[in-house]
């Protein structure tokens, strides 16, 4: 079977529904190979059900979902040959080794025993952990355990790689390493990787594109410009900060002059524009021929967290006026 | 031509089962391992062993002293038959007691045990159909019930031949075949029911006290409660005639029959024993005139057929519940 388009992943009005709750909801996702796509969504939202649907290990309650243009229900081999799934809070056989444990996933996929020999040692070199491979993974700590469960991955030698919550309970520097690992992973490997998240700044570095999934809707896809623009677009008030050298008073009223501008108000140490178009640039040319060096220049609300928030609220006033 | 074809057929048959197991023997071979080097099961065969050379050391030196007072038949038999007075348990005793435990130790932990330690999504993700790590988990604590079962049972002989210097006939040899495959069914009964456990508790200890409520009913209480029921349908007293008291009798017999505990302690007790010729309530005018002897293995064997059909029946229902509750299972923790 080929793939029609470029799709590594893609699902067609995918549904899940637990009794009366609903937890993906008409899901449809498209991601092209050899990008980083990030799932995001608060807790709840379905990116792990989503997931289990993609790898064949829950059955949609309708839709479909095809993985390099297999159905997971209908050949869960060949999807599951094709994908490296490493599960959130990932866990192993804690009485046996590293080496041990990665060994037996590649008895599971039919890898001969030298050649996995030779995958294991390889994996467990790039993930560092070359001289923990004959510990216990008893021993092991939570940030081994999550290089250990990469290189589970890695044995695989996936065309895929779903991560569930990658970033969970590691440190702060684990988590750039992680991250790094995983631009490598696409990049060099030229893998395609599926990352799922809630905490969107720690993901924002890596991701190709992002969906966020809020109640088990995707209410919104694209690249994280995509998604700034979509947001931009639909926005009637925006805000500004701005900060300038010299700081005096005079500013505001220089401010003032530009067409667009609404109201100036001083807050700590910026002063807020708000305003009913994009002034950017009138804004620093007026203050440029004012002699005015503008240091700091920023559209509020459009980080991705705030993306994410703004997205999440409108889902809830969506509720809101539905009930 | 014709002879290559069916070759081919067969082959293609052959690596369609292979392709369907796809990732069995590799389960199989891990849970093997695991079981035979865990603390768990060190601790539980030492248990075992303890006891039974204990018994054979009973049963031997009870022999011995017996020895041409009565006609001692079938001497083999009775190094794992018999009891004296200082242990009052025998061999078949203590593998029908110890038994069922092995079973659940082996299985109680087999699936809520992955999910505790997360490594069941990790696994099933993997290329291989669900059903391989059940079958797997059977099947590895069926090899391994079979390991400690066959070698107590050739240990004991062994050293039961070297203590008593008699020599097993065939027939004896058969019985005793035949008793070790038994009690290996009975066994695997026990994890296959340790394993519907483990599915249905998410919690091992919750699991593990399951399997062992369930052991105890079925191996003690029931024949009470079957004694109860009995007497309820058919209330027997002292002017009761025949026909009432064998009612009550078979009443009793069906009821504790139920419990695979009981199968076994029946099916065990006649294959091991060539005197026993009959299972349910025998009358006197019965037994009147009946010449004395022994039945032959193929006699004995058929006399306990319908007790080995229900093992396995029992076995396999309890692992098709398992198995089935499993396939529909949610994988998620």
């Amino acid at each position: 079977m080929t793939t029609i388009n470029n799709y590594v992943l893609e699902t067609i009005d995918l549904c899940k529904k637990y009794g009366d709750l609903v937890a993906v909801d008409n899901l449809n996702l498209k991601v092209e190979e050899g990008i980083v796509y990030g799932l995001l969504g608060p807790n709840g939202a379905g990116k792990t059900t989503t997931i289990l649907m993609l790898l064949g290990l829950t059955e949609p309650t309708s839709g479909q979902a095809l993985v390099n243009g297999y159905d997971p229900c209908r050949s869960p081999l060949q999807v599951k040959s094709m994908v490296g799934y490493l599960p959130d809070n990932v866990g192993f056989y804690d009485e046996m080794s590293g080496e041990d444990n990665l060994l037996y996933t590649a008895a599971l996929n039919g890898v001969a025993r030298d050649e996995a020999q030779r995958r294991v040692k390889h994996a467990l070199k790039r993930v560092g952990l070359s001289h923990a491979g004959h510990k216990k993974v008893g021993q092991y700590s939570r940030g081994m355990r999550q290089r250990l469960g990469i290189a589970d991955v890695l044995v695989k030698d996936p065309k895929l790689i779903i991560m569930d919550e990658p970033t969970l309970g590691i440190d702060p520097e684990g988590i750039q390493e992680l991250l790094s690992f995983i631009k490598d992973l696409a990049k060099e490997d030229g893998r395609t990787i599926l990352l799922s998240s809630h905490l969107l700044h720690q993901i924002q570095q890596v991701c190709d594109k992002v969906g966020i999934l809020v109640k088990g809707k995707l209410i919104a896809s694209g690249t994280i410009s995509d998604l700034e623009q979509q947001l931009l677009s639909q926005e009637e008030q925006m805000e500004l900060e701005l900060k300038a050298v010299p700081w005096e008073e005079k500013l505001a009223g220089i401010c003032e002059t530009i067409d667009g501008v609404d109201k100036i108000s001083w807050q700590n140490d910026m002063l807020l524009l708000e305003c009913h178009k994009d002034i950017r640039e009138d804004l620093v040319r007026e203050l440029i021929a004012s002699n005015y060096c503008p240091t700091h220049l920023a559209l509020r609300g459009v980080s991705l967290d705030s993306i994410y928030l703004r997205y999440f609220h409108k889902e809830e006033e969506y509720h809101g006026k539905g009930s | 031509m014709e002879r290559a074809a069916k070759w081919q057929n067969t082959k293609a048959d052959l690596t369609r089962i292979l392709e369907a197991n796809k990732g069995l023997a590799t389960v199989v071979r891990k849970e093997v391992g695991d079981h035979l080097s865990g603390k768990r099961f060190a601790i539980l065969a030492l248990l075992v062993l303890v006891t039974c050379l204990g018994s054979l050391y009973v049963a031997a030196s009870t022999i011995r002293t017996n020895v041409g007072q009565d006609e001692l038949e079938f001497v083999f038999l009775r190094l794992f038959t018999t009891s004296g007075s200082s242990m009052p348990f025998s061999f078949l005793s203590f593998i029908s007691f110890l038994g069922p435990l092995v079973g659940l130790t082996l299985g109680f932990d087999a699936i809520n045990g992955e999910r505790d330690r997360r490594t069941l999504s990790r696994v099933l993700s993997q290329p291989i159909f669900r059903d391989a790590l059940i079958n797997g988990k059977f099947l590895a604590g069926v090899i391994v019930i079979s390991i400690v079962v066959f070698g107590l049972g050739f240990l004991v002989a062994g050293l039961g031949l070297i203590m008593t210097g008699v020599p097993p006939t065939l027939g004896e040899l058969a019985r005793l075949i035949t008793y070790l495959v038994l009690s290996v069914i009975y066994i695997s009964f026990w994890l296959a029911l340790a394993i519907l456990c483990s599915l249905l508790f998410r919690q091992t200890s919750t699991s593990a006290l399951a399997g062992i409520a369930i052991w105890l009913f079925m191996a003690f209480f029931l024949t009470l409660l079957a004694g109860m029921a009995a007497d309820g349908i058919y209330p027997v007293n002292d002017n009761s005639d025949s026909q009432q008291i064998i009612a009550n009798a078979k009443t009793e017999q069906m009821i504790s029959r139920i419990s695979p505990a009981y199968l076994y302690s029946e099916a065990v007790t006649s294959i091991m024993n060539p005197a026993v010729r009959s299972m349910g309530p025998v009358l006197l005018e019965q037994a009147y005139g009946a010449i004395k002897g022994t039945l032959t293995f193929s006699q004995s064997l058929l006399l306990i057929w319908p007790q080995v059909v229900c093992l396995i029946a029992e076995m396999l229902i309890c692992f098709a519940i398992a198995y089935i509750s499993f396939m529909r299972q949610e994988i998620r923790a």
